[in-house]
């Protein structure tokens, strides 16, 4: 086959990406106009209230915190052919013990501190959550779709448990967490409301995604995620390279919900849910498990939550209608591959 | 704590299993039919969601369930046909179109909800229910099994019609060969993509009837998300089965009879977080997984499409 000039290379690859985002907009715009909404006028909205405006810009930009450690627990996952599908009730769970276990050690401690030991208890958290389903799989092969979305409905139920009893704060009537004081919280960027847990999110995906294509650990799990019995037949230590996998997977997963708490909320309420693992699995499929494409779309997906929950606001057409874009992008972006598949496969013939 | 023996709370938690454990079993025995051909179907979730709101719908628009029963099988297999096209003809990942497919049902059912439903949520009428004389009064399980809505029948008896189909017909045969030797049927003559085709509409079909159930005769109201997960535990119950129908009536019930002991408790006086009780189904599945995990069978082509001359 004739070798392609690296910018068309590149071009094609823009195209597959940008097409089922672009096909699932214009869906998207037919099912405003059957909701009696002007497509234009949402879209217009979001983009200005999500991106353009300045207090929507930090917004979208704190909210791309959690979900960029989510998705750099994925991209490890993913590439070692495991599906973590249970990110949600591990983020939930470290989310809740990180939520009781600040403002108790903010008294005691300098805040870096207590940052540092909140961070290290929300991943061995929502690391520990994961080992279940990591030893099912290592010893026996059970399908970890299967469990790992089992323990994550049992932590989110688990954790409204954790909140509304041993972790409730008497002074409120809500059951929630006690509050950790502002100043407590991670420090702001310059003038804007941006955590500095952004830059931090922003890091580690970069890092996962060197430590995933450049050191022996990433090859090692690479080789597992391509062919099982192929690891074993190398000597690799099988067992042990997926319970690895899935704790650095979950132990991210409960990184963000650590981040999400001191960086933004401060509490957790009970029946609070983001459910962002479930809508971050596509955007780490659609950058197909490059770490810098994942930014970019996490990017682009948090102007369209921050744009959407205006728009929901203003234009009444309610969030989930983000949702149903997410799902059509990512039909769109199954059918794109599959056709860009089987081009290349009759270029071939 | 003597009111956990008491008749009352007897009869509503069997009464509360089996409203909550017929979704279950609907689904369950559709997921069934698709992993015994080989298709690993992860939208069922999104087909019962799709299936709870077009029952809902049709059921209240014409105030009758059988049409929302007949509504909800349509959305259902209307949903499970992108699934059947995409991963069955074109071969493409179950696993991604599967969660696709969820989350884009989740979204619409919602969206739907609130356009139409949001500022008044209507409820449906009582349900009718056809008692079966003599065995209706039986104390204790009279009310939950015998004097109930005709679907709850037809689900019982589509248990044991599923056993007689994977046992003694050429179709229960070739369901079971697309999963286990998908070459061996094709080179019999049988076409796998038909067979895989038919299996998951048939998920879709029994999905989403088992989702206007949960709206139906369940609730009698649609709300955004409530089938809760109702679809993925029917996947567990589906592996977990080895391709037994039984043992999913059995589950479908263990796991109704967790679901509805809130309910039960509250009828006797017992004050339990309600969290607490939804944990149970979950945790019995973990449990299970860890006692059985060596049992749990699954076809050898599970999740992998099939392509002629492939090796």
């Amino acid at each position: 086959m004739l070798r392609r000039h690296p910018l068309v290379s590149s071009l094609h690859g823009m195209v597959s990406v940008l097409l089922p985002v672009v096909l699932a907009l214009a869906v998207g715009a037919v099912l405003l106009l059957a909701l009696g909404k002007d497509p234009l006028a949402y879209y217009g909205y979001v983009v200005k209230r999500g991106l353009l405006s300045p207090t929507g810009l930090e917004a979208s930009l704190t909210r791309t915190a959690p979900l960029l450690l989510i998705a750099a627990g994925l991209i490890v996952a993913f590439r070692s052919g495991l599906w973590n599908l249970g990110v949600d009730g591990q983020l939930l769970l470290a989310a809740v013990v990180t939520a009781a276990l600040a403002p108790v050690l903010a008294d005691r401690m300098p805040s870096l501190l207590m940052v540092a030991v909140c961070f290290a208890v929300a991943m061995a958290v929502g690391a520990a959550w994961s080992l279940i389903p990591a030893l099912l799989k290592a010893q026996f092969g059970v399908n970890e779709i299967i469990s790992t979305l089992m323990m994550s409905f049992l932590g989110v139920s688990f954790a409204n448990v954790l909140i509304k009893i041993p972790f409730n704060d008497p002074l409120t009537t809500v059951p929630q967490t006690a509050t950790l004081a502002v100043e407590d919280r991670l420090m702001r960027l310059a003038d804007t409301t941006i955590h500095w847990g952004v830059l931090l999110a922003l890091a580690v995906v970069i890092a996962v995604h060197h430590a995933m294509t450049m050191t022996a650990l990433g090859m090692r799990l690479q080789i597992v995620g391509a062919n099982m019995r192929t690891a074993v037949h190398a000597g690799l230590r099988l067992r042990l390279l997926v319970v690895v996998a899935f704790a650095i997977s979950a132990g991210l997963a409960g990184l963000a919900g650590a981040v999400d708490v001191l960086g933004v909320h401060g509490t957790i309420r009970a029946d609070w849910n983001p459910a962002y693992g479930i809508v971050v699995i596509p955007l780490v499929f659609l950058a197909r498990f490059n770490g810098y494409a994942v930014i970019a779309f996490v990017f682009v997906f948090a102007v369209l939550v921050i744009g959407g929950e205006s728009a929901a606001r203003r234009l009444d057409v309610p969030t989930y209608f983000v949702l149903v874009l997410v799902g059509l992008v990512m039909l769109f972006l199954a059918v794109t591959e599959f056709l860009d598949h089987r081009r290349r496969q009759t270029a071939r013939n | 704590m003597d009111g956990l023996l008491s008749e009352a709370f007897i009869a509503s938690l069997f009464f509360g299993a089996v409203t909550a454990g017929v979704p279950l079993l609907l689904a369950g025995l559709g997921e069934q039919v698709s992993e015994k051909a080989g298709v690993l179907n992860i939208g069922l979730e999104g087909m019962m969601l799709a299936g709870a709101f077009a029952g809902f719908a049709a059921a209240y628009a014409t105030e009758s369930f059988l049409a929302g029963f007949c509504a909800g099988i349509l959305a259902g297999m209307a949903v499970a046909l992108i699934m059947a096209v995409l991963c069955v003809v074109l071969g493409m990942n179950q696993i991604v179109v599967g969660i696709a497919i969820t989350l884009g049902a989740e979204g619409v059912t919602a969206l739907l909800h609130h356009v139409l439903y949001s500022r008044s949520y209507p409820r449906l009428s009582r349900v009718e229910t056809w008692t079966i004389p003599g065995l209706a009064d039986i104390p204790y399980v009279g009310a939950a099994f015998f004097d109930r809505n005709a679907l709850i029948y037809i689900a019982f008896a589509l248990t044991f019609f599923m056993i007689w189909v994977f046992r003694r017909t050429q179709a229960g045969l070739n369901l079971q060969a697309a999963g286990d030797a998908p070459a061996a049927l094709d080179a019999a003559g049988v076409s796998v993509t038909i067979t895989r085709f038919v299996s998951v509409l048939v998920t879709g079909c029994l999905g989403g009837l088992g989702g206007a159930y949960m709206a139906t005769v369940g609730g009698g109201l649609f709300l955004p998300f409530m089938t809760g997960g109702a679809g993925f535990i029917a996947i567990v119950l589906a592996m977990l089965a080895r391709g037994n129908p039984l043992w999913i009536l059995f589950g479908a019930f263990l796991f109704g009879a967790s679901l509805a002991l809130t309910t039960a408790l509250q009828v006797a006086g017992v004050n339990i977080p309600t969290d607490v009780i939804q944990m149970l189904p979950f945790a019995m599945v973990i449990v299970v997984l860890l006692l059985f995990a060596r049992h749990s069978y699954l076809p050898p082509a599970l999740g992998l499409p099939y392509q002629r001359g492939a090796r």
